[in-house]
């Protein structure tokens, strides 16, 4: 929920990311997503590569990374885009962080669906570990922001910590995989309740039973 | 022509009006803020809302519904009544109560339209949002509080003037409008997006807290910054211009000017010359009126006389200094300050005959020696369209920032002789082809080859539709100049021709681009407004009026005759430039014939007869059979777009702009409030 | 009756079984798809039409009849365009991520043909940028099918050339409405652009285009295989065919479900949903098709059909299907207002009423949450809501209205309570 707003411009933000650059492999990547789009077209392209470019900073300062003055700049000047449309667009969509964030980007989904089901829980636990919002733990580890409907509201309430997600939590769940991340583990991402696969109906299931043992195929039946 | 009703009345609306125009066709106001007739249509607004049979039954925005055979619109219905009430609500809830303290009030639609839509009282009880402010530049202050999101300044700056700089950032309620880093706004006609704001978020900043609209006298007039002669409006309390803005002109302006024509105003009042100076050892010295003009009669130049004309002047005061340097019995006059020196017996040859309404539908384009954008920044927006529509543009000449995808071809005016094979197939497979030919280029001798080109592919021709086209072009920089050539300020060798014949008296206008070094045997006239370069190599000064003080007659690069009124006084004990000229010729003992300004128009009218018709002069057909050579690199004259004449240079606004914008000088804190 | 498993059409709802290429054909996709688009694009979308099929993003707009839309041939030589809605962003709706990361090629497949029938080039698929795994997952799928020569060049050895392309979004709700997705995929925000033109006239770069759901698509060629009869044998007139529904909330054992369209609530809770948490009497309230329908009361609700009239009937609406159940331990007025916050979070901030209404509508909320305000300002609030619904360029406007009127509507004298409370707490402190 923080107030998103751009990183200042400075000597120094441009010392460090003045001369960013594709990664080889990142290059190729560019050059892929580019060809997705038709001709003439390449500033469809946006997306993907400031997605691309972030993970790349991220690569490089061992966070999630974000996106840098200089670094649009160059988003800009490979897409042969006038700056203040990648910078409109690196401002409208919530995914891309403006200012530097943590190891891990801690997005608790606090919308209803989530929120009847506990949460509040969630963030007073984010809270209580000492995880700022809009800005980076003491120790480099952690950032939090509540965020809107993640779309896992039939195994709410969850979390995504970067690119996995964590649902149905408690709080003590939650410590669990933050702890685990801690400690650089990969705990295991999706449902965190006993027995779940992943949305079905918990405990005894209501329908296709036979799809659990095996890849049944139902069209004898038709 | 679709048939709708719009409160209950019939009318035949044309075919692609919207719903917004049917209405106003049948006289019924429709508020809007974020509709503007020259931009792409927003819609984002939601103050424009009518009720459209059939449709939704839910009010519809008429700036983007197209009209169509059968709608019932009604604008007087509770359903509209309801709606825009509602909007000006939202409009105004986040909207701060500082009318007092705005340089938009007055002439601000939202407080115009929320007294005429808006609820007595607020029911709004949160707290207002504060955006913070956003440096612009010199030109543009902002207040962002008051912005409403209407992106008239975003539309602007993408599609009329091409410099992708301003845009919103951010969503939802947090939007904000900004230039790219808050970096000042660098394109040659960015402060119109002040004039477009409906608020007050986007003032001028040179004008702030000068005035109200009310106190202002309202002049209408020409701008004389470059030779298209934006039509104008000038603004003064007292003797003070208090700032110009553009007046509405399609086939000129549409409703912009260039920055440099709109803050010249600033260097009206600045480095004026009040009183008359004569050089005494060497130095300029204050005199009086009668001492001036004794100074004057002494010079007694006989016929050895000549007359330069400035970039600025109107046709009236050349008409009159040329009756008097003939009156002298000399015949040399010039108004080419730099040394060009085209053949101009033959005025469709240095016109730009395209019109700049009709180079918007040509389809490809050849420019030589030209840097548009610093030249006729308003011809670039028409460039900028014909190419929206499609047109190729091939530009000879040191590569510019074009605001439209543009080839180069090259430095060297030779290229004209032998243009490449693609260009010439795209100039010869173009139904409406257009040849632009800069002063860079007349100063190669491109003139020639230009013309036999314009033989060669039939620039001139007859359309499908029986218009005629004529895509012959020379783009001038200097309002004077096309009157100038049509009074004969033209010597075949230019002004190299003046300095040859050492006249005993030289006879400057307002001239302050020329190599006075070149004159150093001759008594120097200056009649003028600024202490500039003419009035600093004078022997003697006769204080005249700028544009703004005299009524006058111009003509753009087009042939567009035009006339511009007084604004205000010339200052001191300046004068206006024909009663100089006619108090010399008394000094001189030679009779002008002329004793009043309606006099002096009506000579002038008589030997010059399209000087006395506004509008297209017709200059005849193109001269044929020419040939030539160009030979050259190609360099644009203008070093600084910002400077180009004595009033900017004048102007400190301007200074700023050319320091900080083109020199990279640090932004000015603005002055606390 | 009640759905059977073999009338599901996404069996591997659960992802017990790999998403992969082989398991899918396994489960019956791909199966002589040449022979499906053999039919022609006249029959497969009148196949469609018989179907009943009406969209499953939220409008239920029928399938068939968008599809015919589309121009049959070209004019001015430019392309067609299918995008596929994966943008999924409406609370409580969480549906497509589970076609997408365990049958995505369901999807594929119907791209294929519903791209085939509409005379497209492509399809892009935009999926929500926090979609992260299943863009993953989605994207191998895709290219097993390029592999397989499925899509791409002549696919599926028909003869038609086809290509499927994956567009991450990044965060942004309003990127579900079709115009303002198609912006997006431009490379510009997500801000929905003026109707007219439509998209099936002028939509992604100019080119006519046709928006669908995820799930419109991904039935698409299960409905050609088994025939539009046996869709059209679920669910009652106007209302046909199975139906993925998405419970959340409080009911026992929360889930993603295929039913039979117009399965009564009841029953979908009860069968599925180990029913109410606390039991039927505990029910408060439901917003049965996602947060941008009204909630409707639990007396209301409970013997309701699940389908487009049966929820309009009770003053909401079918939406997504995402049915968020809320019992008695619920702060119903926190419930709304969170959802308040959402639309203000969400609004694009392009046009006035959502720009400036979302965030003047949630603070009243707040202030009503907690009693704070004075009962003529619930009268002002409603009277905002309609200043807001009806005004705006996109539907993100009535929704943010929705929820707010159905509040006031059948909890006005539980807000009442709140500032009597606060009232009386207030003269006490005096
Ligand atoms: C604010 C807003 C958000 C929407 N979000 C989605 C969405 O996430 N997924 C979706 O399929 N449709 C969404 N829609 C509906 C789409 O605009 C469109 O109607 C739908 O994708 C059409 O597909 P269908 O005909 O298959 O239902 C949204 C509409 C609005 C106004
Ligand atoms: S600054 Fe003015 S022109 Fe620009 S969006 Fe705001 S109100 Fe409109
Ligand atoms: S509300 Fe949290 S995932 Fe939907």
């Amino acid at each position: 929920m923080a107030d998103r707003h751009l990183y200042p411009d400075s000597p120094e933000l441009r010392a460090r990311w003045g001369n960013f650059a594709w990664t080889e492999a990142n290059a190729a990547k560019a050059k892929e997503v580019v060809a997705r789009y038709p001709e003439g077209r390449q500033r469809s392209a946006v997306m993907p590569l400031l997605d691309l470019a972030q993970r790349q900073v991220g690569a490089e300062t061992n966070t999630q990374g974000w996106l840098p003055i200089p670094v649009m700049e160059f988003i800009a000047a490979y897409l042969d885009m006038p700056v203040i449309r990648v910078v409109e667009v690196a401002t409208f969509y919530t995914m891309y962080n403006l200012i530097p964030v943590g190891r891990f980007h801690v997005q608790v989904c606090g919308t209803t669906p989530c929120m009847l089901r506990g949460s509040d829980d969630l963030i007073s636990a984010c809270k209580k570990r000492g995880m700022p919002t809009g800005g980076v733990s003491q120790d480099g580890l952690w950032t939090f922001t509540e965020v809107e409907c993640m779309g896992n509201c039939a195994s709410a309430p969850m979390v995504q910590i970067n690119d996995d997600n964590y649902e149905d939590l408690t709080a003590e769940r939650l410590d669990a995989v933050l702890d685990a991340l801690a400690r650089g583990e990969t705990p295991k991402a999706g449902t965190q309740e006993p027995g779940r696969h992943t949305v079905e109906p918990s405990g005894a299931l209501s329908n296709l039973t036979a799809m659990v043992s095996e890849n049944h195929d139902y069209r004898g039946e038709w | 022509m679709p048939k709708v009703k719009v409160d209950g009345v019939e009318l035949e609306v044309p075919a692609g009006a919207t719903v917004l125009q049917a209405c106003e066709l049948a006289g019924k106001e429709i508020p809007r803020f974020c509709y503007h007739e020259r931009l792409s249509i927003a819609g984002n607004c939601r103050m424009c809302l009518v009720e459209v049979k059939p449709g939704p039954p839910k009010p519809q925005a008429s700036c983007a519904l197209p009209a169509s055979e059968g709608q019932e619109i009604r604008t007087d219905s509770e359903m509209v009544k309801k709606a825009r009430e509602g909007v000006m609500e939202f409009l105004l809830i986040n909207h701060p109560l500082d009318c007092p303290i705005c340089d938009q009030g007055g002439e601000c639609d939202l407080q115009d339209q929320s007294v005429a839509y808006g609820r007595g009282s607020s029911r709004y009880h949160e707290h207002k949002r504060a955006v913070t402010e956003k440096y612009m530049g010199p030109l543009i202050k902002t207040v962002m509080t008051r912005c409403i999101h209407c992106t008239r300044c975003v539309r602007f700056s993408e599609e009329i003037a091409g410099v992708d700089e301003i845009g919103a950032l951010y969503r939802g309620e947090a939007t904000q409008i900004s230039t790219y880093l808050e970096k000042a706004a660098k394109h040659e006609m960015s402060a119109n997006v002040i004039d477009l704001c409906p608020v007050g978020a986007l003032t001028s900043r040179p004008y702030a807290f000068e005035a109200r609209p009310w106190e202002l006298k309202k002049t209408l007039s020409i701008d004389v910054s470059d030779a298209i002669g934006a039509n104008i409006r000038v603004d003064a309390r007292g003797r003070e211009v208090l700032r110009i803005l553009p007046r509405i002109n399609d086939d000129v302006n549409e409703e912009w000017i260039s920055d440099k024509g709109r803050y010249m105003a600033d260097g009206l009042g600045k480095r004026r010359l009040d009183r008359p100076y004569i050089r005494l050892d060497g130095k300029l010295v204050p005199v009086s009126w009668a001492e001036a003009l004794a100074a004057v009669a002494k010079i007694a130049p006989g016929n050895s006389v000549a007359a330069v004309a400035g970039d600025m002047v109107d046709a009236e005061t050349m008409f009159a200094a040329k009756k008097l340097v003939n009156a002298l019995g000399g015949s040399l006059l010039e108004g080419r300050q730099t040394g060009l020196a085209y053949d101009c017996s033959n005025l469709a040859a240095v016109n730009f005959n395209t019109t700049l309404n009709g180079i918007e539908t040509a389809d490809a384009i050849l420019i030589v020696g030209s840097h548009i954008r610093w030249e006729a920044p308003l011809l670039n927006a028409r460039l900028r369209k014909a190419v929206k529509r499609g047109a190729k543009v091939f530009v000879i000449g040191p590569k510019w920032d074009t605001t439209f995808p543009a080839e180069f071809l090259g430095e060297d005016a030779d290229i004209l002789n032998l243009l490449p094979a693609h260009v010439w197939a795209a100039l010869n497979g173009a139904a409406r082809p257009a040849l632009i030919i800069g002063g860079a280029a007349l100063a190669k001798g491109a003139l020639e080859v230009g013309l036999s080109i314009a033989e060669q592919l039939k620039l001139v021709r007859t359309l499908d539709d029986g218009t005629v086209w004529n895509g012959f072009n020379v783009l001038h920089m200097a309002a004077s100049r096309m009157a100038s050539l049509m009074l004969g300020y033209a010597q075949k060798g230019g002004i190299a021709d003046l300095v040859a014949a050492k006249p005993k008296m030289l006879l400057s206008l307002g001239a302050d681009e020329v190599d006075y070094t070149k004159f150093a045997d001759s008594m120097i006239v200056y009649v003028g407004h600024h202490g500039d370069k003419g009035a600093h190599a004078a022997d003697v000064i006769l204080p005249a009026a700028a544009f703004t003080e005299k009524s006058g007659t111009y003509v753009n690069t087009e042939g567009r005759v035009q006339i511009a009124d007084q604004a205000v006084f010339a200052p001191g004990e300046a004068r206006e430039d024909w009663t100089i000229l006619r108090a010399m010729a008394d000094a001189l003992g030679v009779n002008v014939g002329f004793d009043s300004f309606d006099e002096l128009r009506a000579a002038m009218t008589a030997a010059v007869p399209a000087l006395g018709v506004e509008g297209l002069a017709d200059y005849g057909a193109l001269p044929t059979g020419v040939t030539g050579k160009a030979a050259g690199t190609i360099a644009y004259p203008i070093k600084d777009f910002y400077l180009t004449n004595p009033v900017a240079r004048a102007s400190e606004t301007l200074q700023r702009c050319s320091a900080e914008l083109l020199h990279g000088a640090e932004p000015q804190a603005e002055a606390a409030e | 009756m009640a759905l059977q498993d073999k009338d599901r059409i996404f069996t591997n709802l659960y992802g017990y079984q790999s998403w992969s290429l082989d398991a899918a054909r396994a489960r019956g996709d791909w199966d002589n798809t040449k022979a499906l688009l053999e039919r022609g694009q006249d029959a497969i979308i009148q196949e469609i039409k018989d179907s009943g099929l009406r969209g499953r993003g939220g409008a239920g707009f029928p399938t068939g009849m968008k599809w015919s839309f589309m121009p049959k041939e070209s004019r001015d030589g430019r392309p067609s365009f299918l995008v596929i809605n994966a943008d999924e962003s409406e609370p409580g709706s969480c549906k497509d991520r589970e076609i997408i990361r365990h049958d995505p090629h369901k999807l594929i497949e119907g791209a294929l043909v519903a791209g085939f029938a509409m005379r497209a080039r492509a399809a892009y698929i935009y999926i929500r940028g926090e979609y992260i795994r299943e863009a993953e997952t989605l994207q191998a799928a895709v290219n097993e099918a390029y592999a397989a020569g499925l899509v791409g060049k002549n696919a599926s050895g028909s003869g038609y050339d086809f290509d499927v392309f994956v567009h991450r979004g990044a965060g942004a709700y309003i990127c579900g409405e079709e115009t303002a997705m198609i912006e997006s995929i431009e490379g510009k925000k997500g801000q929905p652009r003026l109707k007219p033109p439509f998209p099936a006239g002028a939509g992604l770069y100019g080119c006519p285009t046709t928006v669908n759901n995820v799930e419109s698509i991904a039935v698409a060629p299960t409905i050609l295989r088994r025939g539009a009869s046996w869709f059209s044998s679920f669910g009652r007139e106007n209302n046909k065919g199975t139906k993925l529904f998405q419970i959340s909330g409080h009911v026992n054992k929360p889930c993603v479900v295929e039913e039979e369209m117009s399965i009564p609530f009841s029953e979908l809770i009860e069968k599925h949903c180990g029913g109410i948490r606390g039991g039927k009497d505990n029910l408060l309230a439901v917003i049965p098709g996602g947060s941008s329908v009204p909630l409707v009361p639990a007396e209301q609700i409970w013997d309701a059909p699940m389908d487009f009239d049966g929820l309009r009937a009770v003053g909401s609406g079918l939406g997504t299907a995402a049915v968020i159940v809320m019992d008695k331990s619920t702060d119903i007025v926190r419930a709304i207002s969170r959802l308040s916050y959402f639309y203000k979070h969400e609004s694009c901030g392009q046009c006035t009423p959502c720009r400036e209404g979302t965030g003047w509508m949630w603070r009243v909320m707040e202030r009503l949450r907690e009693g704070d305000a004075s009962v003529d300002e619930i009268d002002m609030l409603w009277n905002v809501t309609k200043q807001v619904e009806g005004h705006t360029i996109c539907a993100l406007g009535d929704a943010a209205a929705w929820p707010i009127q159905g509040l006031i509507r059948h909890f006005r004298p539980e807000i009442e309570r709140r500032i009597a409370e606060k009232g009386a707490m207030r003269e006490a402190a005096e």
